[in-house]
């Protein structure tokens, strides 16, 4: 189990660096559904003795909306708005990915600096965790596309989902189905949002909103 | 279930069931109102019950951190949610027909459902027995009279008096968040029942109290913190201004009590507080009210010279408590409260005159209105009640709670148990005044609109109103004068408030008793006036029977051709007392004199803007948005940079800490 656990952990680490690197929202939109995958399985792979049905309940629900869901609902964002790649980002690619592994190295400080009280097998989790919040977080800053930024909130919060998973052994489900039920919202307002953007003003630009400051 | 809960769930559930249930306009004319109406009614009976002495409970279970649903009727909650209760329900009657023009063009299930959650909120905020359900009952009652401030929201200055309200009453709310948390961390819970004087350090009552007052006052309408109301009242519908006015900020005097019940006996300066604002925003409450010529501003300002009254009735019963004089305690206490039952009696009753008026002739200005008995006389006739009530003259029933001020005031100069003499010399002083100055106010108001020559088109084809609109007048027309004449009755209305606010029993029937005895006759009296009257009545139409009666012009030294325009104007017939209290109003007049011996131009116009809006609140407000406009530049309007800083702060925060 360790081994598939890491292995879903490297993987979860990778899609976040792809998401930094990737200029194509198409492409971006497809790792973040792997990504969203990937966090459904871990419930699975980290044991979890006699809850094991409540939490593999709670996995399929996951990957249900991370993996089938929201990528749909951005997808058809995306058609509606004719914009098909970032065009100028705040930080470029190369500096992003840096970046990236720079969150990394501070997660694993931050890790051993925290001392929390962790239940899983695996090191690895909790500096994912917070790579992964870091990530998300960057993306919604460095961005300048409202896709981009709904990419890294959904990050961020695959981020949360796994610090979660670590800190809290056994999942209380109804929790977790709670903050599933917000980032839908969450997702399902922004693709709204982003439709009527582009409807209003052509592009989906989020930096470009300030001129309607008044 | 509770009786108390009742009346609050039929206010809020029926508020919200007609806001998603009945939107059709022949629906919402007839719900609204009749929700309002029935949860008035079911109000009514905890009600009774606390004045027959015997409090009603409730609690429900409630998960709020340091909340609970406990809610309690008592005396002093009785005396203040029946006037909340039955003028709800009048002014809703009255609304029904007074919103009838706006049907299709306004939102009136949005309207209906603020006012019902308004009236239910003032129902909790004088029963919640929690710190934090009384300022979530508060903060309801703020934003919902809000709402029904800015109902005609596409006028500018329905919006800004909105603003200026909103900005008012928050700014109130902030001091009553301190108050309760320092009651709170002190008594260790946020339940009434738990907070006590004892133990606690005579400093901090003394914050305790003044927080209390410029928290409540706000609400309530005391002198520098008054600003709101001439300019919400004015822009709110007519039946809107009699709640707000006539109930509403009574609710800052209810919060102002009940927190003084908490704080044990007051020291004598806590009185003396009392009476200087209560002389001060009686006194010029009512000489601004004067200069005003917007009649729904007149009004206003008049609500602040009532609630200066009531205020100074406090602080004489605050000084009897404070110096251990029962007499001039009890009788400041019951003149308060009597005079906030009787302001919310004539003050809804004029508020709703004048709205009847502005339905009639579709202005408020004074200036331009005239002669309207004639066309409107039962609308004169309830404003003349209600301007008589105001004024306190002696059938009706305003002179009483006056009157038992007045003699709580002489107790203070006299008898065995002399206390303070000269707060009693400032409150009988005051009360002379302000009861010449609003006669001459409300002369004014009553004989400019409805006396007279109509002084504009508007005025002269105006028309009286329908019966849903003058049944409410009649009932508050007839409560002025049923209060006037029930003098011995009232005592026993007052005692079991009084004995809330003095922290114990009055068994002894010695205090009351005298004052029975006066009012009894007072009673008498006005019985009699009233039999004259009404002899004088009959024999007037006896005599006159079978004689011609004609009508002609007014007397006019052999002039040709009187016109309307040379009659006594508002301004000139106010200007002498606006001149003596120039110092406080500053009036600004502008004044083109006729010129040469066939003169062809002149004006005369005056305006009196408030002096504390103008040299006290605009110059702090403006100086406060000069400050911040500095740090504009930090609202660039660019969401990844604000993001990026609560990033950056986050990050720095925790490396901060695990450094």
């Amino acid at each position: 189990m360790i081994i598939l656990l890491d292995t879903l952990l490297v993987t979860l680490i990778l899609t976040g660096f792809l998401l930094l690197g990737s200029s194509r929202l198409g492409a971006s939109i497809r790792i973040s559904a792997l990504q969203g995958i990937m966090t459904g399985l871990l419930p699975l792979a980290l044991e979890h003795g006699d809850l094991f049905s409540y939490v593999s309940l709670l996995g399929v629900a996951v990957i249900g909306l991370k993996g089938y869901v929201f990528p749909r609902l951005l997808f058809s964002a995306l058609r509606e708005s004719d914009t098909s790649r970032e065009v100028q980002p705040f930080v470029g690619y190369m500096a992003s990915l840096f970046f990236g592994i720079l969150f990394l190295m501070g997660s694993f400080w931050l890790d051993t600096r925290l001392n929390l009280p962790v239940h899983s097998s695996s090191d690895l989790l909790v500096p994912v965790a917070f790579s992964l919040m870091s990530c998300g977080l960057f993306l919604i800053v460095a961005r300048r596309t409202a896709m981009s930024q709904v990419i890294g909130y959904l990050v961020l919060e695959n981020g949360i989902y796994c610090f979660g998973l670590a800190v809290v052994s056994g999942m209380p489900l109804l929790l977790e189905l709670g903050v599933l039920m917000d980032i839908f919202v969450a997702v399902f307002v922004m693709g709204i949002a982003i439709y009527h953007i582009n409807r209003e003003f052509d592009h989906i630009d989020a930096d470009r909103l300030s001129a309607l400051k008044g | 279930m509770s009786l108390l809960l009742l009346p609050l769930i039929i206010f809020f559930a029926g508020a919200l069931l007609q806001m998603v249930f009945g939107r059709r306009v022949a629906v919402v004319r007839v719900a609204g109102p009749a929700i309002t109406v029935a949860g008035a009614l079911a109000g009514l009976i905890p009600v009774i019950r606390a004045f027959g002495g015997k409090s009603v409970t409730a609690s429900l279970p409630w998960s709020m951190p340091f909340g609970s649903f406990s809610v309690e009727m008592d005396g002093l909650s009785a005396l203040f949610a029946l006037p909340i209760l039955v003028i709800c329900a009048l002014a809703a009657v009255y609304g029904s027909e007074y919103l009838k023009s706006f049907e299709g063009k306004k939102n009136l299930a949005g309207f209906w459902f603020f006012f019902n959650v308004l009236a239910g909120s003032m129902l909790l905020v004088v029963t919640a027995r929690n710190a934090i359900l009384f300022l979530l009952a508060w903060e309801v009652m703020s934003l919902s009279s809000f709402f029904l401030v800015i109902f005609e929201s596409e006028q500018e200055h329905a919006r800004r008096a909105g603003w200026t309200y909103l900005v008012a009453t928050h700014i109130g709310t902030a001091f009553l968040l301190v108050l309760f948390c320092m009651l709170g961390a002190q008594a260790g819970t946020l339940d009434f029942s738990g907070f006590s004087a004892a133990g606690m350090a005579p400093k901090f009552l003394s914050a305790a109290f003044l927080l209390a007052v410029i928290g409540f006052g706000t609400k309530a309408g005391f002198m520098p913190m008054h600003v709101w109301l001439p300019e919400a009242h004015p822009a709110a519908p007519s039946h809107v201004s009699a709640v707000m006015s006539g109930v509403m900020i009574k609710t800052g005097i209810y919060g102002l009590l009940r927190v003084l019940t908490h704080l044990g006996t007051p020291p004598a300066w806590w009185g003396w507080v009392l009476v200087a604002i209560g002389a001060a925003s009686g006194i010029l409450g009512i000489v601004f009210a004067l200069s005003q010529h917007d009649i729904k501003r007149l009004l206003a300002y008049s609500s602040v010279e009532n609630v200066g009254i009531i205020t100074a009735g406090i602080g004489i019963g605050m000084l009897g408590m404070s110096y251990g004089n029962d007499a001039m305690m009890l009788l400041g206490f019951a003149g308060a409260l009597l005079h906030v039952l009787n302001h919310s009696i004539f003050k809804s009753l004029l508020f709703l005159g004048a709205g009847s008026v502005l339905h009639a002739a579709a202005t408020r200005e004074i200036d331009r209105l005239g002669g309207l008995m004639k066309r409107t006389p039962f609308t004169g006739a309830a404003f003349l009640a209600g301007s008589v009530a105001i004024c306190g003259l002696p059938p009706l029933n305003g002179f009483l709670g006056e009157f038992m001020i007045y003699l709580g005031s002489f107790k203070a100069l006299t008898g065995s148990a002399a206390a303070c003499p000269a707060a009693g010399v400032v409150v009988i002083a005051a009360l002379a005044l302000i009861g010449g100055l609003a006669a001459v106010c409300f002369t004014k108001a009553f004989g400019m609109i409805f006396l007279g020559e109509p002084r504009s088109d508007a005025a002269a084809h105006a028309h009286e109103c329908g019966p849903a609109m003058r049944i409410p007048m009649l009932v508050l027309a007839a409560l002025c004068v049923a209060v006037g004449l029930a003098g011995p009755f009232i005592p026993k209305l007052l005692i079991p408030a009084v004995q809330v606010l003095a922290g114990r029993q009055m068994t002894d029937g010695n205090f009351f008793a005298p004052t029975e005895r006066l009012l009894t006759n007072i009673s008498l009296f006005a019985t009699g006036v009233l039999a004259l009257s009404a002899l004088l009545l009959v024999l007037r139409t006896r005599l006159l029977r079978n004689k011609p009666v004609s009508e002609s012009v007014t007397w006019d030294c052999g002039y040709a051709a009187p016109t309307a325009r040379m009659q006594y104007t508002a301004s000139s017939y106010a200007d002498p007392v606006v001149r003596l209290f120039k110092l406080f109003l500053q009036t600004r007049r502008k004044f083109v004199s006729p010129k040469g011996l066939f003169p062809e131009k002149s004006s005369f116009s005056s305006a009196t803007p408030d002096f504390y809006r103008e040299r006290m609140y605009r110059p702090a407000f403006n100086a406060t948005e000069k400050f911040l406009t500095r740090f504009q530049w930090l609202q660039h309007g660019r969401l990844n940079l604000y993001i990026l800083c609560i990033m950056v702060t986050l990050i720095v925060i925790l490396v901060w800490k695990l450094r």
